[in-house]
């Protein structure tokens, strides 16, 4: 088992006019994921959700405190922590097979073994056919799950996922958040995601955690059980009917909004 | 420039005819290609009455039937020891070897500015001077270094070409999307591994562009220091045509070095959208 931990860890990003005080943007954050773990981090926007997950993958480093991946420091980014960005950020001038095989031809995978291993992966996603096309010919969702086969491909001990389904309509999403689960099950890594969603928190997390803003800090650290049900079978409009998921839903409604409970959720 | 622009819409507005479907607005209107047409054949008209009133002295207006003719004879016989063909072909390595040059320095130039501070304090200014200048006034000076034969005007041409192709590179590598480096940094990828397989081609179509630009940029400062130094070529023949008041010739070289300049420009294009196509599906 692997453990990426955050140690009282502080961000603060500079003074925007040199009078000015530095921005505190996270707060002595404490969190622990291990492999296995599947946690959601859920905050209303600009709660540092995106920050925390920049320092998870080593984009940024902390002012305060330190991450640790096996009580290790994390110093930069590294192919055991993948990452699902919200924009997808594949590349164009790649295919869809060549976009899945790019983290194994950075590692000098031979032609013929990244084909093959990226065809698997693509098959595993739900785009066997998919694999000579053009990135900008896919719909959204296709390029989520391409997104998703890549970070796969560096075999990472950890997934760490911004809002990875957030540009998606709600139908698509829903298919995408099952599919999601499954992936994660199949791969036993430790999955560290992020949305504004409720329900796809609940849909998705062994654990949630709740970052309220300025400056972001833990609010609540709450295990879900609703990932394993789907798992065992339940269907997920099964799940969301049962009163344990309602009551979760407004718990956690009560938590994030707070102070602003006019603001729509984003379902 | 009108004329390339011209037909740049004619070009797109072809490719665009292909889909389909399509939608039935404003049939009454006459399209622009249309008029455009219309207009080159009505100067050509104007011409030919001019000419044939004999307005001016033939020598110095001659007919567009004895610029034709003299076309012909250019292709066939030849002028200043040369055929046409010949003269182009000559012109035309001019220009592609000065491109490679200047790709072979810009583009490293571009990323170094765009990708590190010390480079782009470096190369800023260099640029920034080169920019500005006409290429004949440098000329002269490349003269005096290396000559008159084919080194110095692919020299002045490959110089001509830099700002720009410098210039695109360095804001291509400006704009490489963060996620795309992120990327790759969190799947391993070193320096030189991100600067080859994001940068480089995240920039390809800012790169391309500079190139279109240079080549027209090239193909004008060519054809100008051909006019100072030069044994063949476009501009020399002009020249030549020009001392011995050859004005047909003078206006038929003058048509051929603007059809080039199109098919350069076409050209270019369609390296952009075979190379980058995603640049243009978006
Ligand atoms: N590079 C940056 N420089 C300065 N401030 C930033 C930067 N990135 C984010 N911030 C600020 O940090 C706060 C949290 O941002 P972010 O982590 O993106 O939140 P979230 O992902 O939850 O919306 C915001 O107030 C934002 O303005
Ligand atoms: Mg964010």
């Amino acid at each position: 088992m692997n453990r990426l931990f955050f140690n009282d860890v502080s961000l603060a990003y500079p003074a925007r006019d040199r009078q000015g005080v530095p921005q505190l943007v996270l707060d002595r954050i404490k969190l622990s994921i291990a492999t296995g773990e599947f946690v959601v981090v859920i905050g209303r926007s600009g709660s540092g959700k995106t920050s925390l997950l920049n320092l998870a993958a080593g984009f940024q480093e902390p002012t305060g405190g330190t991450v640790t991946l096996d009580d290790k420091p994390v110093e930069g980014p590294g192919a055991e922590r993948a990452v699902v960005f919200q924009d997808d950020a594949l590349y164009p001038w790649l295919d869809a097979r060549d976009n899945v095989a790019f983290p194994l031809k950075l590692k000098g995978v031979g032609e013929r073994e990244r084909r093959a291993r990226a065809d698997e992966l693509l098959d595993l996603v739900g785009l066997s056919a998919a694999g000579n096309r053009r990135i900008w010919e896919l719909s959204g969702g296709m390029r989520q799950r391409v997104g998703i086969a890549r970070a796969l491909a560096a075999e990472p001990r950890f997934l760490l996922l911004d809002e990875p389904l957030g540009a998606l309509d709600a139908l698509t999403r829903g298919k995408m958040q099952t599919f999601l689960l499954g992936v994660w099950a199949k791969s036993r890594s430790g999955a560290l995601l992020i949305t504004h969603s409720i329900d796809e928190a609940l849909m998705l997390a062994t654990r949630i955690v709740v970052l309220s803003p300025n400056p972001g800090r833990l609010a609540a650290d709450i295990a879900s059980s609703f990932a394993a049900d789907i798992l065992a079978g339940a269907s997920p409009s099964e799940v969301r009917a049962s009163p344990a998921f309602k009551r979760m839903q407004d718990g956690l409604t009560g938590l994030i909004h707070a102070d602003s409970p006019e603001e729509e959720l984003a379902a | 420039m009108t004329l390339i622009t011209d037909l740049t819409e004619v070009y797109n507005s072809d490719a665009k005819t292909s889909e389909p479907v399509r939608a039935p607005v404003r049939r009454r209107q006459v399209p622009i290609p249309l008029i455009s047409l219309a207009t080159v054949i009505g100067l050509l008209l104007i011409w030919a009455a001019a000419a044939s009133a004999e307005l001016v002295s033939p020598v110095f207006l001659p007919s567009p039937a004895v610029v034709a003719a003299s076309l012909w004879n250019l292709v066939s016989v030849g002028f200043v020891d040369s055929t046409l063909p010949q003269h182009v072909l000559a012109s035309l390595g001019r220009v592609l070897g000065g491109l490679a040059v200047a790709v072979l320095i810009g583009v490293p130039a571009g990323l170094a500015i765009g990708a590190s501070r010390i480079g782009r304090g470096i190369l800023d200014p260099i640029v920034e001077f080169l920019r500005p200048l006409p290429p004949l006034a440098y000329l002269p000076l490349i003269i005096i270094w290396s000559g008159i034969g084919e080194a110095s005007k692919v020299i002045v041409i490959a110089l001509s070409m830099l700002p720009s192709i410098v210039i695109s590179t360095a804001s291509g590598v400006r704009s490489v999307p963060k996620d795309h480096v992120n990327a790759a940094r969190a799947f391993g990828a070193t320096k030189r591994q991100v600067t080859f397989h994001v940068v480089l081609p995240s920039a390809l179509p800012s790169i391309l562009t500079g190139i279109r630009i240079a080549l027209g940029t090239g193909w004008s400062t060519l054809v100008a220091a051909e006019l100072v130094a030069a044994t063949r070529g476009l501009g020399f023949m002009i020249q030549s045509a020009a001392q011995f008041l050859v004005t047909d010739v003078v206006i038929a070289g003058i048509a051929v070095i603007a059809v080039i300049a199109i098919l350069l420009e076409i050209a270019a294009r369609a390296l952009e959208r075979w190379l980058a196509p995603w640049a243009s599906a978006k």
